[in-house]
């Protein structure tokens, strides 16, 4: 007997890994071997799933019961429940925030229901570790059609035709860039790929190289057939340990089964693929930095033109595409431009990953059409803001990005619509963040990383972020003086306008799009040294307010440095001299009876805080 | 593995078919075999060895087996629903070994249910 009655895919991504995979595999076969249901029902270590922060994810087949938090201790309980007797395991289900209720079918969690999946359609399908599972998912299909049936023109023409643009971050038509290496004349041409996925967050591109390897390498083959090259190179950070690894046994086992190398399935055409390791600079995700580096020599970008389509890697026409990027090839040359064009806008075609993370319900990769609000994606796939908080910002495009209001949450999901807001779509980076986050603090850190990765090459970079960062840490410590907005956004433009590559171009973005919407943030830190966050130590003061709190004792307990006095039942009081400002009796507090006001304040704060009620409905677009 | 030609691809996934029937769906007939306690103790685990053994051997990829827990009908037990996709599913009822592999033969793979073993037509789908 040999029939498999059920499949078992076990996510075996980073996330789900580290947070125990591999012991949850060892207990699981165990337990099917002393039930003796091993034969009849197969394990299956699958890439990432995309649901990381609920790991370890199991997805068993052909019941479509999705577990999540999978632990040894569950294991016996599980096999004896539902895969001897049939009866899903609720205590493993993922259960609605609110209602409690458990979901048992994969497709009907919001999470999953929402997403629409065409560069992460093997997640979770297959195993990235066998060619035979990519195959049998018709893979390498679209290569061998490009190399038998379509010369390079109609390559770039469908590419062209379809609208797909380069999802690592500047979306340039990628049939246009494949147009122009294809027609540079040239003995030796470059066919690359960006693996480098240097934005906090994002991980996206991890996500594919580790769940579906061979997509990539089935891009790269179709794009060098179009270019005419005959040698590529992967650029992966060493940060990337498992997806290196899975890269390298999936070019090893398509070089085996002939599908890389010479004479690609028998057609007589050849292409040599190698992966190379970058050190994790985050410029080194900028094209010409990057093959400075793939060369052997610093990552540092050089201006543009010439372009790499003419002259890239060692002066050779080359052409740079995302991982994202390269996994959309195989189903547009399979089912045609018009397909792709489906999905998405006029100018924004087909879907995008985004990497969804910060205050939300649901974390994790999404895939969704493009052109679809920015609300959707928060509310209905993420689940809407934790522990029932307010919406602040989404932070989209991670440092060379912007963050957007909740006024701009319609926005749709498009390269254009979102540059018109000041943030930019980029790799696909989503943070959202509630009440609790300061905005001058948000920009802060987002320039510490990008003053932190500038090269150094050209001043408006190197010395403009420190400025622009030096400048926000004295706000946030209590030291801004009223010019200092002007500065910052005449500084931001320009170092916008005179730095060398997308880093200095983009890196102020966070800072300018930060004062667009939260100006009276800024402005408060400033005049009033009040951040009514709550979050920068210098700029608050803790205050209880006696008519809400029911001296319940629970801000006294959490409180570490014992600056709150009180009677059990009376209310309490903070010994300003003792306090801190950590903030955790705020946490604390469930009558919302501490309030945070402006540094070393006295006396009666009942009408400033009347009149901050009152604005707090004003945040937005007030420039 | 030796080099391979387009022919090849197709060949692999023809071999493959059965786990990513599981897997994408896309199945003729399921077939739940009801595995509560009751269904145990009444001989499920013959019924279902037997019926995985007449798929191995019909070398047949679009026929899935799963379990399910107590019908509530255990006087009757070992039961098992079969479904053929688009019409109605067929509970069998005081099943065995021999009577799983007639049923297979005749419903699944001839289309033809077996009555003096049938307890109900047209209960709930489950696909």
């Amino acid at each position: 007997m040999d029939k498999v009655r059920a499949n078992l895919m076990l996510c075996a991504g980073t996330g789900c890994v580290a947070s125990g995979t591999p012991k949850v595999k060892e207990a699981l076969l165990e337990e099917l071997k002393k039930r003796g249901l091993d034969e009849e029902i197969k394990l299956v270590l699958t890439g990432c799933n995309g649901y990381c922060a609920e790991g370890p994810v199991m997805a068993v087949y052909p019941d479509q019961v999705f577990y999540q938090k999978v632990t040894v201790e569950d294991i016996p309980i599980l096999v004896e429940e539902h895969f001897l007797k049939g009866r899903p395991y609720q205590k493993l289900m993922f259960k609605e925030p609110e209602k409690k209720t458990a979901i048992p079918r994969m497709g009907d969690i919001p999470f999953f229901k929402h997403q629409v999946l065409r560069v992460l359609r093997n997640k979770g399908l297959i195993d990235p570790e066998k060619i035979e599972e990519y195959i049998a998912r018709d893979g390498y299909q679209a290569m061998a059609k490009a190399l038998t049936e379509m010369t390079s023109e109609d390559i770039v023409k469908v590419v062209k035709d379809s609208g797909l643009r380069g999802r690592g971050g500047a979306g340039f038509p990628t049939g246009l860039k494949w147009d122009f290496a294809s027609k540079v004349k040239s003995d030796i041409k470059y066919m690359l790929c960006n693996g480098d996925e240097g934005d906090p967050g994002a991980f996206m591109d991890r996500s594919v190289m580790e769940a579906d390897p061979h997509s990539v390498i089935e891009g790269m083959v179709i794009g060098a057939k179009a270019i005419g090259a005959h040698h590529g190179y992967i650029y992966v950070r060493a940060e990337y340990p498992l997806a290196v690894k899975r890269l390298q046994l999936a070019i090893d086992q398509a070089t085996e089964s002939g599908l890389l190398g010479e004479n690609i399935l028998g057609t007589g055409f050849d292409f040599h693929l190698e992966i190379y390791l970058g050190a994790g600079a985050f410029v080194c995700g900028e094209e010409t930095a990057l093959m400075r580096s793939l060369e052997g020599k610093r990552g540092m970008p050089r201006p543009r033109p010439p372009f790499p389509a003419h002259k890239g890697l060692w002066d050779k026409p080359s052409v740079l595409n995302n991982v994202e990027t390269l996994a959309q090839i195989a189903p547009i040359i399979m089912n045609g431009s018009e397909w792709y064009r489906s999905l998405g806008t006029e100018k924004s075609a087909g879907t995008k990953v985004f990497a969804l993370t910060g205050a939300v319900n649901n974390v994790g990769l999404v895939e969704v059409p493009m052109g679809i609000p920015l609300r959707t994606i928060i509310y209905d796939i993420g689940g809407g803001i934790r522990k029932g908080r307010k919406f602040k910002a989404v932070q989209l495009g991670g440092p060379s990005g912007g963050c957007i209001p909740e006024s701009h949450l319609n926005t749709p999901v498009t390269y254009e619509d979102i540059v018109a807001t000041g943030a930019i779509v980029g790799s696909g980076g989503m943070v959202v963040m509630d009440d609790n986050t300061c905005m001058v603090g948000t920009a802060k850190f987002f320039l510490e990383f990008t003053a932190d990765e500038s090269c150094g090459k050209c001043t408006p970079c190197r010395v403009g972020t420190k400025i622009l960062l030096d400048m926000l840490t004295d706000i946030t410590e209590g030291k801004g003086k009223e010019s200092d907005i002007e500065t910052l956004l005449d500084l931001g433009r320009d170092i916008i306008s005179t730095s060398l590559c997308g880093l200095g171009q983009t890196a102020p973005n966070p800072v300018l799009t930060t004062i667009k919407y939260f100006r009276d943030e800024y402005e408060s830190h400033i005049r009033d040294k009040w951040c009514k966050a709550g979050v920068c130590r210098n700029l608050t003061t803790f205050w209880i307010d006696e008519k809400l709190c029911k001296g319940c004792g629970a801000c006294l307990r959490a409180c570490p440095s014992k600056a709150i006095i009180g009677e059990k039942k009376q209310p309490h009081k903070i010994i300003q001299e003792v306090c801190v400002h950590c903030r955790t009796c705020y946490e604390a507090c469930k009558f919302k009876s501490i309030k945070i006001l402006p540094a070393g304040f006295e006396g009666d704060p009942s009408e400033l805080l009347g009149a901050a009620a009152a604005g707090e409905g004003k945040k937005g677009d007030l420039k | 593995m030796p080099r391979l030609t387009i022919d090849d691809l197709k060949k692999i996934k023809e071999k493959h078919r059965a786990d990513f029937t599981l897997r994408e769906g896309g199945y003729r007939a399921k077939v739940t075999v009801h595995m509560g306690t009751c269904g145990i103790a009444a001989g499920a685990r013959a019924v279902m060895t037997a019926l995985m053994d007449e798929i191995t051997k019909a070398n047949i990829t679009d026929v899935i087996v799963t379990t399910s827990g107590c019908a509530g009908l255990c006087a009757k037990e070992p039961l098992a629903t079969v479904e053929i996709m688009n019409h109605p599913p067929v509970k069998y009822c005081d099943l065995n070994d021999e009577k799983m592999r007639e049923i297979f033969r005749e419903h699944i793979m001839a289309g033809n249910p077996v009555e003096k073993y049938a307890l109900v037509a047209g209960c709930e789908s489950t696909y």
